[in-house]
């Protein structure tokens, strides 16, 4: 028994803002929708099913939107499936949908992933009220700052690393026509001089709060064949979960996301992922969770992940290019920012990245990962098709 | 008709439930699950790390906050790392996706569970934050008023009255007697109207609960379980979802949903329906060509219990537990999501012949 390969024919994202005040929810996925469809030259007949996915239900107040949204994505009289793996969810989303073409369930599946966080405030959306906890988290970064503290003290890494980060990602998304920040007189000493919010993560190594939502249509071999433009295939696909917490938890270097990684280079066939991969699309809300990720997918050793960064490794020009698209610190509508890893993946080895495209992209990895630091879901797509 | 098969039997091999109470306000989710997780594990004898894909389905919603089904995984016992997804779905739909999976041939067995706890909150009107955010949830129309509405169109088109919605009602109850999970049981009085035409005992009853399955494919299938319930087709269909393009007195996604699993090819025997409402018992039967010979909710079906985000999954379950069992060949299990039954799947569960 052999899987359907997977090709991905068709990516579309819309222009990633604080507050599309234009339109509605349902306006916001069918845009996106619309350009993956444009992009693949296909129509809302052409597709069998819709995969969709976003974070929490509350950033929008409204519970289990797919249901409303039947209509705008030409999904009434088809199945319907709807992911919600928190911060996975772009990158689970877009594995389940390639699940169904790989089981030969489908032809060709609409995957979409949103958020419209301008709907409410993401912030203390992620501020959890758990009776008998401690109310002491502020965001997420209140979370996850501590455990960037443990990476600088793990690895000496020098103070300066995550704004070299930021420095980096933010120029980036002066490439991407899509990207929600572009910041056309940033400077390395701004990022530096911005005020710190969650010691040591300052305001321009965070993430913005985004509206945004992108969509991938994905085939098998039949579709792909007849694809306007070159395809994207899929050579690797995995997600992994662990507890939130645990005594021996590592949340520096979690165990689900090297168990992840490991799965899928096994599928993909790559022995030495810094020799045999071209570049990654992470998924780094801040900016130190470069070298972090880095060491957790195996592109360096334990503690030398920031040597990667800090030798402009992972400049766009760089030798291990790495959230080309400007990445997480540049767009986070955050149901979607997976899939928009995923789809970037997919751009570079299709050569439809523009502006930011990368030369010599023939394996590309898309990186997601959610909760607390405990879901992850990673795909790898190349420009040649698996072996048959 | 023909119908590609699927390329891999794939069978329910375990089911388990809670027993579904009015509140369970002195348990967790994760107290309320652990035990049903247990008892499948138990049933099989599998253990946490056997298991090759982990998929599970609720509301966060219903739980009231952000991320809820993140602790639910802390009582699968997450550790080493699990291959593992979540929709914000009915279980039912959370099979599908690990139906999907096992055909993929990535993994040989899944554990599904799904829970949902509607007592913290008002049901009806956390309900309705389900609809239309723009046009229709600020009127806020809650379930039980949108189920009268298709009660009432039923009514109007000559396709039951109240006497025979009552009957489906008292069918529903009697059969549950058999059922110590069911929340309503015995002689339930019909009672006042809710919302008219529908009366109190024309409306599910509101409780919390859990349920969990565990699917293997080919061989594996057999070695777990004496009778496997094999599905033999699963599809689902979703609809538009203003009501005022519907004819809610047909449910045509059933019906779709229903021919791509293979509902029509040969009778069933047994029909598990998820029908909050005794009203929509009357449109499933309709879009299924259900005749009178076909056992309907020998569980007593969601009119008995409806802990919401679980009750479809409860519907394959108890199918499948009826082929374990031996009391079905050919089952149809139904799931429903959405006001007025606008989202549904259907499975097809046959046991090897005896």
């Amino acid at each position: 028994m052999s899987k359907e390969p997977v090709a991905v024919v068709g990516v579309g994202q819309t222009k990633h803002v604080a507050a599309r005040r234009d339109v509605s929810i349902a306006g916001l996925v069918r845009e996106a929708a619309r350009r993956a469809l444009d992009d693949a030259e296909l129509g809302w007949a052409d597709v069998d099913a819709v995969v969709i996915g976003k974070a929490p239900d509350f950033f929008e107040g409204v519970m289990m939107p797919e249901l409303y949204l039947a209509d705008a994505l030409g999904a009434v009289g088809k199945p319907m499936l709807r992911v919600h793996t928190a911060g996975s969810v772009g990158g689970s989303t877009a594995l389940v949908a390639a699940n169904l073409v790989a089981a030969r369930v489908h032809g060709t599946v609409l995957t979409l992933a949103f958020e419209k966080q301008s709907e409410s405030n993401a912030m203390w959306g992620l501020s959890l009220p758990i009776p008998f906890q401690q109310p002491l988290l502020a965001g997420a970064g209140g979370f996850f700052a501590p455990h960037v503290r443990a990476y600088m003290r793990r690895s000496g890494a020098p103070d300066t690393v995550g704004s070299l980060v930021a420095y980096k990602d933010r120029r980036n998304a002066l490439k991407n026509p899509y990207a929600h920040l572009h910041e056309h007189d940033i400077t390395l000493e701004k990022v530096q001089a911005s005020p710190m919010l969650w010691d040591p993560i300052r305001y321009s190594e965070t993430c913005p709060s985004s509206d945004g939502a992108c969509a991938m249509v994905l085939t098998d071999r039949v579709g792909a064949a007849r694809a306007a433009r070159p395809p994207a295939w899929m050579l690797g696909g995995a997600m992994r979960s662990e507890p939130t917490l645990f005594a021996g938890k590592d949340f520096v270097s979690p165990q689900a996301g090297k168990d992840c990684a490991a799965d899928v280079y096994r599928q993909a066939g790559i022995a030495d992922p810094r020799r045999d991969i071209d570049a990654v699309e992470m998924y780094a809300p801040f900016s130190w969770y470069e070298p972090m990720w880095l060491e957790n997918l195996g592109f360096a050793a334990e503690g030398e992940g920031w040597k990667l960064t800090e030798s402009g490794v992972t400049e766009l020009d760089g030798d291990l290019p790495v959230n080309m698209s400007g990445g997480v610190l540049s767009t986070n509508p955050i149901g979607a920012s997976g899939m928009i890893r995923f789809a970037e993946a997919a751009l570079q080895v299709r050569g439809q990245a523009g502006e930011h495209q990368i030369d010599r992209a023939r394996k590309v990895l898309g990186h997601a990962y959610g909760g607390g630091s405990q879901f992850f879901s990673m795909w790898l797509v190349g420009s040649e098709p698996p072996d048959a | 008709m023909t119908r590609d098969l699927p390329v891999r039997d794939i069978a329910v091999v375990a089911f388990a439930q809670t027993d579904h109470r009015r509140t369970s306000e002195e348990l967790s989710e994760v107290e309320m699950l652990m035990p049903v997780l247990h008892d499948v594990l138990a049933q099989t004898g599998l253990k946490t790390a056997d298991i090759g894909f982990t998929c599970s389905g609720s509301s966060d919603y219903l739980a009231g906050r952000a991320f809820s089904f993140t602790l639910a995984l802390d009582g699968v016992g997450a550790w080493p790392p699990i291959s593992e997804s979540h929709v914000e779905m009915d279980g039912a739909w959370a099979l599908y996706e690990a139906w999907t999976k096992l055909l993929t041939g990535d993994a040989d067995t899944a554990l599904v569970y799904s829970y949902g706890k509607s007592s913290p909150g008002p049901l009806r009107d956390v309900l309705t934050r389900q609809l239309d955010p723009y046009c229709v949830a600020p009127l806020w129309p809650d379930s039980v008023a949108l189920a009268a509405l298709q009660a009432q169109a039923l009514i109007d088109a000559g396709d039951t009255d109240e006497p025979a919605l009552a009957a489906v009602a008292a069918r529903s109850r009697a059969d549950a007697t058999a059922n110590s999970h069911a929340q309503l049981r015995g002689s339930v009085p019909q009672g006042e109207y809710a919302v008219r035409p529908l009366r109190t005992g024309d409306c599910p009853p509101i409780g919390d609960g859990a349920a969990a399955v565990i699917l293997a494919a080919g061989e594996r299938a057999r070695e777990l379980c004496d009778r496997p319930a094999w599905i033999r087709g699963i599809d689902h269909r979703i609809e538009a979802h203003g009501l005022g393009v519907r004819d809610l007195t047909d449910s045509p996604s059933t019906r779709l949903a229903a021919e791509k699993a293979g509902s029509f090819e040969r009778p069933v025997d047994t029909a598990e329906l998820h029908a909050p409402f005794t009203s929509q018992e009357v449109v499933l039967r309709k879009a299924l060509k259900l005749d009178a010979g076909v056992r309907v909710n020998p569980s007593g079906g969601a009119l008995a219990a409806n802990p919401v985000m679980a009750a479809g999954l409860i519907r394959i379950g108890e199918a499948a537990a009826r082929i374990h069992r031996g009391e079905s060949d050919r089952a149809l299990a139904h799931a429903t999501s959405g006001p007025c039954l606008q989202q549904n799947l259907v499975a097809v569960l046959e046991g090897d012949p005896r």
